[in-house]
């Protein structure tokens, strides 16, 4: 299997009032072609740090953490789902959906076509022409997810996008995730603070502690595919999700108290 | 006298006389003041206690209408009421108890600037809104300079086209300094403390200044560049926050797929500023508007300003209301103008 993620003792300081404070220490992952690979932690573990590192939002201190080129150089290597949807409240859902596409200089009805396509996929299509204040938050993250997979990246990364939205959105977002995945098999990143959401959605999860966030374990998810929200109810779910939650349970406790 | 009608009132809350009530206790309370001649040295309280119970009139009738009769009564209401006072001035006016010198009936303003309108001032050679019934003669007797003669003659048009021009002399350079303020952190740090100071100083106060600087002091550079510099200020500060304003998350997805700088600025930048613009372009317009009023005062031959200040001189007091009456009607147009800009360039904000 092809590499897509790369990262090697990949550390993150930066400077703070009460001097220098470490949000990634020697974090290694590795991602291969077409899998999908969940962070999951405490908050303040830096596992959106290193999503934003490799989608290039923020700088490496110290090592490497790199996406891998494919054969196509006009491919983009990322795009980044956000938690806070950062759909542009300007543009139409359509335009939204089509901006990676136009940032590259792709003409007007090819773009179209392609955020058309997208729009259906996510159950959209009607809403083409809305501005984002006109529509709920459940469907502004699927424009924010539509607008990634419209512009193909080599690499999906996803920091918390259903984070913000209630639980029946959530779940229902969820199974379209999977829907979706199945369809396109991306390599995928996605942070998330819920270890179901992790379980249900991915191939692999891979549990980090904070201060300094490093990885502490790795689960591989042996649930057959394809998943939907029947999977959470069996017990091979059950026992991975009680298996991590084992894990991690110190970790949260000792992140909570170092807040305190 | 208020309290005992207010009190009758309360007690047919479902009746007619939830709002008769009220209504025979005004016609009493009216009557009464007129007949013991109350009204000049007790105006104040008369006017008070007929406004409480034409409030409860109108909460009175309200509570008896049916639901869709609801936003009709409110519309009609909010005209109703300033025709009410309106009718009321014209009574204390005509009938003595404001003193009509200063406070000239309605009628008598609506007459001054129906004066104004129709009329050419052949002193000081101007006319209101320069007689543009006139045009279509002139243009056959004198041609184009026969028209620009009538426009040069127009308060309204003086006023306008200063309002104007100095308006988009100020606000259009205010963009550009306010997006690169913004933008760059340098540049801000340097302009802002400085940006701010001149900020609170009134414009109208440098205006002697600007009559030095230029070589006709009288024309009409120092009255537009007044007004472009009044403009300057707020819009480029207001760009600034609006720019600094962004959604951090909405510039690094703008950068995460692919967005140059160019692009960066053309699809995320300028339309994420674009609401707190339009608040600083709005503040400035209506600064524009007193700037150029009060410029107008002092030093000027034209302008719904020098209308205002030269009727005062010879104690037109009728018109004096009229040239205000312009004057507010040149603001809600100008304002109204601006946001059907603001309506056209961003439809998302419905």
């Amino acid at each position: 299997m092809t590499q897509k993620i790369v990262a090697l003792q990949a550390t993150k300081r930066y400077p703070s009032k009460a001097g220098m404070v470490t949000a990634l220490e020697g974090f290694d992952l590795t991602v291969a072609e077409g899998e999908f690979v969940c962070l999951v932690g405490p908050s303040g573990c830096g596992k959106s740090t290193f999503l934003r590192i490799l989608a290039g939002l923020e700088d490496l201190t110290v090592g490497e953490a790199r996406i891998v080129p494919g054969d196509d150089p006009r491919r983009p290597l990322n795009n980044v789902v956000f938690q806070e949807y950062a759909v542009f409240p300007w543009k139409t859902v359509l335009d939204n959906v089509a901006f990676g596409l136009q940032m590259r200089g792709v003409g007007k009805a090819e773009r179209y076509a392609v955020a058309e396509r997208w729009l259906t996929k996510v159950g959209l299509k009607r809403f083409a022409d809305y501005y984002p204040s006109q529509i709920s938050g459940g469907m502004k993250q699927r424009v924010s997810i539509a607008r990634a997979l419209a512009n193909d990246p080599e690499v999906l990364l996803m920091d918390e996008p259903l984070g913000a939205l209630d639980a029946q959105t959530r779940a229902v977002l969820q199974e379209e995730l999977l829907r979706i995945w199945e369809e396109t098999h991306k390599t995928v990143l996605y942070v998330t603070h819920s270890i179901e959401e992790a379980v249900l959605l991915g191939d692999r999860v891979v549990l980090m502690t904070a201060h300094p966030g490093t990885k502490k374990s790795e689960f591989v998810v042996d649930l057959p595919r394809p998943r939907d929200l029947a999977t959470t109810s069996t017990p091979e779910f059950a026992a991975l999700t009680g298996a991590i939650w084992e894990d991690l349970r110190d970790e949260v406790r000792r992140a909570m108290e170092a807040q305190a | 006298m208020s309290a005992g009608a207010a009190a009758t009132g309360r007690t047919g809350a479902r009746g007619p006389g939830a709002w008769l009530t009220p209504l025979v206790g005004l016609v009493v309370l009216l009557a009464v003041a007129s007949l013991l001649g109350l009204w000049r040295s007790w105006w104040w309280a008369i006017l008070g206690a007929g406004f409480v119970l034409v409030v409860l009139a109108a909460e009175g009738a309200s509570r008896r209408l049916p639901f869709r009769f609801q936003t009709p009564f409110e519309r009609a209401l909010a005209w109703l009421f300033p025709l009410l006072v309106l009718a009321a001035w014209e009574w204390l006016s005509t009938s003595g108890v404001l003193n009509p010198r200063w406070f000239p009936p309605p009628s008598r303003i609506v007459g001054a600037l129906w004066d104004l309108t129709v009329n050419y001032d052949r002193f000081s050679g101007t006319s209101l809104i320069g007689r543009p019934w006139l045009i279509p003669a002139r243009l056959t007797e004198q041609g184009w300079p026969g028209v620009v003669a009538l426009f040069n003659e127009s308060h309204v048009w003086a006023t306008l086209s200063r309002v104007i021009v100095g308006f988009v002399l100020g606000a259009v350079p205010a963009l550009l300094v306010g997006m690169v303020m913004g933008l760059n952190r340098t540049v801000r740090t340097m302009l802002d403390s400085t940006m701010s100071a001149i900020y609170v100083l009134p414009k109208i106060a440098i205006f002697p200044i600007l009559m030095l600087v230029f070589p006709d002091p009288f024309g009409e550079g120092p009255k537009v560049t007044v007004v472009a510099i009044s403009a300057f200020f707020l819009v480029a500060l207001s760009t600034m926050a609006g720019v600094q304003g962004i959604d951090k998350v909405l510039l690094q997805a703008g950068s995460n797929f692919g967005a140059n700088r160019w692009q960066m600025l053309r699809h995320v930048i300028l339309p994420g500023a674009l609401p707190i613009v339009f608040n600083g372009l709005r503040l400035a317009l209506g600064t524009a508007l007193i700037v150029i009023v009060a410029v107008e005062f002092v030093r000027a031959k034209t302008g719904v300003g020098y209308l205002v200040y030269y009727h005062w001189q010879v104690l037109g007091t009728p018109k004096m209301y009229a040239a205000l009456l312009v004057v507010m009607v040149l603001g809600v147009g100008l304002t109204a103008l601006l946001q059907l800009v603001e309506r056209l360039v961003m439809p998302w904000r419905r």
